[in-house]
């Protein structure tokens, strides 16, 4: 059994960084995700594994600076909330055009704008959709607890690694800021330099001799040469989302009617599931863990096996329950709920949607 | 001359200049004229005197040299617009032992990457920082840069530079050696053989600063001409830069070791 600790969720992500052999951190502080440079500057990890934190002007400077230090083949992180992702954009673009491996964590807030700084789940679309220009992918993990908080960080580090590509922990001011008993995983090494530089022949960390240099970049100046490598990625793609999908489910084999739902929706949905089986309405959960690759094959298996309905439950507008329509395709019906800028919904406002909107609608 | 061919010649002992080997053999994207070659060659000539190949990590912008990476034969990263000072930090910050580098042109380093450039320099990050300035955007056309000069014409200052509506030309230079970050801030040229001994001293400078570990930024700037973008020939542009650039950015050392340079 690993060390049990009782930690806001901020805290185990950042935790989990420097136990996962986290060789930098750079980030800029933002509500309601500041605790994870507060942590990681008190917690000296220079001194713990070697590892770098610094503090950098903007979100813009965080982000390219997990470019250059990424490039070199380090395990680079840093965490910002919904505007400071929305700065990030750019360089996410970049990363993901130049392959090069880093996680970011997003603790959403409420928006658009300026928004407030309570929990939302309202960057959906920009974190799965793609929030920069061009075609590409982030593989989006979506944490529900303070436990995935730390779990989820080596998880992202490995899939980054796997891949060569930028890894998006979308998590939210709720299970950002809630604190819960956490099992923290014992320290993993830091790569040295020189199993660094073995392992990762494509890093930009000073040219091997008697080898060609590298060169990390996204510019592609002729056009067929940026399709090849469009193509490239689009193939990095297929792969991901053929081996790397997610899920919980929960309470579904018998279920008429399943809650979609991720990050706190799905644990405010956990409550509404007891609600309702207390009220005879056989209801289930289907939480999504990779909000890309999306369990689409799950969703598909539910309309085979006749399911009434499904509850897409986000704090949003609206915006995954288009994944789930895409899949559906009005086989059944689909239906959404969630409250909106940073007001969180419960339980049994779920319950009640859940009757009005698949029940008796 | 009877008798000698051009084999008689080509002898080792005969020998006084070569190609550095770090520059690679694939044709310069530069225009004719430009400054950005010799830039580059001087750049790469001193990462070999100094022996440093394979400890070195370049950084290239968004512009005329975005490209540096097909002519520099070091390991390279190509940054996002402005961003190469926040690239060069992250790689500097994990590998404190190897040598990074950017170069950047005045639209990326002085317009939208001015955060980052101050930010980089005021931390003291112990990289080189080589920046072209030729006072306007050649990648995109010849529109105006921030320190395109009072009164010249480009694409997007078609009337000339108004400095009232579109403000002066902005010394980047000056402005950083005020900050206890920058360890030495130059200001050179490559348009003669005799500017470009001073400026290859400027820069190997730079890169043994790194190399020491000295505390903080070497900055260097090189006032470069524009000929297409100025709509000039090679030879009058430089004429031109030395009358009308050179008294707006004055060459020489602004800042050594650390200290500011008294003005004679």
């Amino acid at each position: 059994m690993g060390e049990l600790r009782l930690m806001k969720g901020n805290e185990a992500l950042a935790e989990a960084a420097i136990r996962a052999g986290a060789d930098a951190y750079f980030g800029y502080p933002i509500t309601p995700q500041s605790e994870v440079v507060e942590y990681l500057m008190a917690e000296r990890p220079e001194n713990r594994t070697g590892m770098v934190v610094l503090q950098a002007e903007s979100e813009i400077a965080s982000i390219n600076m997990l470019y250059g230090a990424g490039g070199t083949g380090k395990r680079v992180m840093t965490s910002s909330s919904s505007p400071g992702i929305s700065l990030m954009q750019e360089g996410l673009s970049y990363l993901a055009g130049a392959e090069i491996p880093c996680v970011v964590v997003n603790v959403v807030r409420g928006g658009p704008g300026l928004g407030d700084i309570q929990p939302a789940q309202s960057d959906y679309f920009q974190s799965v959709k793609g929030g920069g220009h061009g075609d590409y992918r982030l593989i989006v993990l979506a944490p529900s607890s303070v436990q995935e908080m730390s779990d989820h960080v080596p998880l992202s580090f490995d899939l980054a690694f796997k891949y060569r590509t930028p890894v998006l922990i979308v998590s939210d001011g709720l299970i950002g800021q809630m604190m819960e008993k956490v099992e923290l995983f014992d320290q993993m090494p830091r790569l040295t330099d020189e199993e660094l530089i073995e392992k990762y022949p494509w890093a930009t960390n000073g040219k091997p001799v008697g080898k060609e240099r590298r060169i990390l970049t996204s510019l592609y100046l002729d056009p067929h040469r940026l399709e090849r490598h469009n193509h490239h990625l689009q193939e990095k793609y297929r792969e991901i989302k053929e081996n790397e999908v997610m899920f919980e489910t929960i309470d579904c084999d018998d279920a008429d009617y399943i809650i979609v739902a991720y990050g706190s929706s799905a644990r405010i949905s956990q409550k509404t599931l007891q609600l309702a089986r207390a009220e005879g309405i056989k209801v289930g959960l289907l939480r999504p863990i990779t909000l890309w690759p999306y369990p689409e094959n799950e969703i598909e298996k539910f309309v085979e096996k006749g399911v009434k309905g499904f509850l897409s439950v986000e704090m949003s507008a609206g915006q995954m329950i288009e994944d789930i329509q895409l899949t559906v395709k009005g086989r059944t019906k689909v239906a959404h709920f969630g409250r909106l800028g940073g007001v969180i919904h419960s339980p049994e406002e779920v319950l009640d949607a859940l009757k009005q909107k698949l029940i008796g609608g | 001359m009877s008798g000698i061919t051009i084999q008689d010649i080509i002898k080792p002992e005969n020998l006084v200049y070569q190609k550095t080997k770090l520059m690679t053999d694939n044709t310069l994207s530069y225009c004719p004229g430009c400054g950005h070659g010799t830039a580059h060659r001087l750049v790469m000539e001193i990462i070999e005197e100094l022996g440093k190949e394979h400890e070195t990590i370049g950084v290239a912008p968004v512009g005329c040299s975005v490209l540096a990476y097909e002519f520099m034969n070091v390991d390279m990263q190509q940054a996002s617009h402005g961003r190469a000072p926040a690239v060069a930090t992250g790689i500097k910050r994990v590998w404190p032992d190897k040598i990074v580098f950017t170069y950047q042109g005045d639209g990326d380093l002085a317009a939208i990457g001015t955060s980052e450039t101050i930010h980089a320099c005021n931390r003291g990050e112990q990289i080189v920082i080589v920046f072209i300035n030729n006072g306007i955007y050649g990648m995109t056309g010849g529109q105006m840069a921030p320190t395109t000069l009072p009164g010249m014409k480009t694409s997007t200052s078609p009337y000339g530079r108004d400095v009232n509506s579109m403000g002066n030309p902005l010394k980047m230079t000056e402005l950083v050696a005020q900050l206890p970050g920058t360890y030495f801030v130059t200001r050179q040229a490559v348009h003669t053989p005799s500017a470009v001994r001073k400026a290859k001293r400027a820069i190997k400078k730079a890169f043994q600063n790194q190399i020491d570990k000295k505390p903080g930024i070497s900055f260097v700037e090189i006032v470069s001409n524009c000929n297409s973008g100025w709509k000039m020939a090679p030879v009058e542009s430089n004429i031109w830069m030395e009358e009308n650039m050179f008294p707006y950015y004055e060459l020489g050392d602004i800042k050594k070791d650390g200290q500011l340079v008294e003005k004679k």
